[in-house]
């Protein structure tokens, strides 16, 4: 087993691990911790294919590097509209949590059975 | 085994364990540094596989301005924090073997590698001369897929308006009030006057030697918007009015260059966003500086959030 296929098999657990979270965490903070620990996970795969591609003296293929580079200030910005959506929901409601219409919905009617 | 493999299986181990210690730690502010520690060890991995410039801006904005944005997040919502009722243990589950045949597959793919591996380096290296640069990445970041670099600087003035556009109504026109949620804290100004100057050396030197070595105007736009970030939290100086006509300038100044050496490309180059061989580097050099500058000015309003307080008249 050498580096690249090492790390490609834990970007493969971290992509695994930042959906889980996005699934099961119900806050929306942790929701966006997690989004970022599946893109991290993404652009560790786009590492080891820019490893593997090591030719023409280059220790690693430069193009999949500069997706990653654009990669990550994207997700920065994206990153950043969403915690701004967060805190403003939080703000207007003081209760940022996904779905709580839904579950107070469910309750209601549970009531009533 | 050798001794570099046993790093990377140690540094791995780390990696995905903060990963999960992240999932599953209760308090959010913990979480957000455990974040930032996973992303320092993640810029540690992209140096094991030899992407440099990618540790560089990983280390930087993945870890350091995004942690400081989530960690601001985090210290407000801890005011009110609510019980978020779970998932049922069915739905965990059935998520759990999703995520996991995710894995698996990505694992797979990753086992199984095209023979020989695809490779765009030797394409990337032929041309290389002709821009003058001599990092092969930031050769494809502003020569060959010039256009992306482009559109990414666009994608991240419009996330700018989208967190500005948050705003409540009364306080369009305001300031982000970074140092309103800071205790007053003698440290942290100290710092904040004394570390900018090194700082923006830094920064300066950064975008510079990106041309020929691992850096560039993200990275070095990074480091200009954490050092501003600083300053703004400490008080030193307190955040612009997002109406202010000089920030705006600010904030356009480098895409708008991009956009006009990119259609000076039809006339000197026979196309959009292609430079003329004698004055390739030099015009890519004039861009990298510029969109620095509004790297810098838009990553820092991005990470100060939406205006909050009405600038006094």
């Amino acid at each position: 087993m050498n580096t690249a296929t090492l790390f490609g098999l834990c970007s493969a657990a971290l992509v695994g691990l930042g959906l889980f979270g996005i699934i099961v965490d119900p806050q929306p903070l942790r929701k966006i911790l997690a989004f970022n620990l599946l893109g991290c996970g993404v652009f560790l795969l786009f590492g080891v294919v820019a490893r593997r591609g090591a030719e023409a003296g280059l220790q690693a293929d430069p193009v999949p590097q500069a997706l990653v580079i654009t990669g990550i200030v994207v997700a920065f910005a994206a990153t950043a509209v969403a915690v701004a959506l967060v805190l403003r929901l939080f703000s207007m409601s003081e209760e940022t949590e996904l779905g709580a219409e839904a579950t107070s919905k469910m309750e209601a009617e549970g009531d009533h059975s | 085994m050798t001794a570099a493999l046993a790093f990377d299986i140690g540094l791995v181990i780390l990696i995905v364990s903060m990963g999960l210690w992240m999932l599953m730690v209760r308090d959010n502010v913990v979480a957000v540094i455990v974040f930032v520690i996973y992303g320092l060890l993640m810029a540690i991995a992209w140096v094991r596989l030899s992407a440099v410039d990618v540790a560089l801006t990983e280390a930087a904005i993945g870890s350091g301005i995004t942690g400081m944005l989530v960690l601001n997040a985090a210290a407000r919502l801890r005011s009110g924090e609510i019980r978020w009722p779970r998932p049922s243990r069915a739905l965990s589950i059935a998520a759990a073997a999703f995520c996991a045949m995710i894995s698996a597959g990505l694992a797979a793919v990753v086992l199984l590698p095209p023979h020989p591996p695809p490779s765009l380096a030797p394409l990337a290296l032929e041309h290389l001369d002709q821009t003058g640069l001599g990092n092969p990445v930031a050769g494809v970041l502003f020569a060959y897929r010039a256009l992306d670099t482009l559109l990414e600087k666009v994608v991240v003035l419009l996330a700018l308006i989208g967190v500005w556009s948050l705003a409540p109504d009364r306080l369009w026109g305001g300031a982000p009030a970074l140092d309103a949620f800071m205790p007053t804290n003698d440290l942290l100004v100290f710092f904040a006057r004394v570390l900018p100057p090194f700082g923006i050396v830094f920064a300066v030197y950064m975008t510079w030697t990106g041309a020929s070595n691992p850096g560039g105007a993200f990275q070095g736009g990074t480091v200009l918007a954490v050092m501003w970030l600083l300053v703004m939290m400490a008080g030193v100086a307190r955040a612009p009015p997002i109406g202010d006509a000089r920030l705006r300038w600010l904030l356009v100044a480098g895409p708008a260059l991009f956009l006009v050496i990119g259609f000076a490309g039809f006339f000197l180059a026979g196309a959009f966003l292609a430079y003329p061989p004698d004055h390739a580097k030099a015009l890519i050099v004039v861009v990298e500086v510029a969109l620095a500058v509004s790297i810098g000015a838009t990553l820092a309003l991005l990470a100060a959030g939406p205006p909050e307080r009405m600038q006094k008249q």
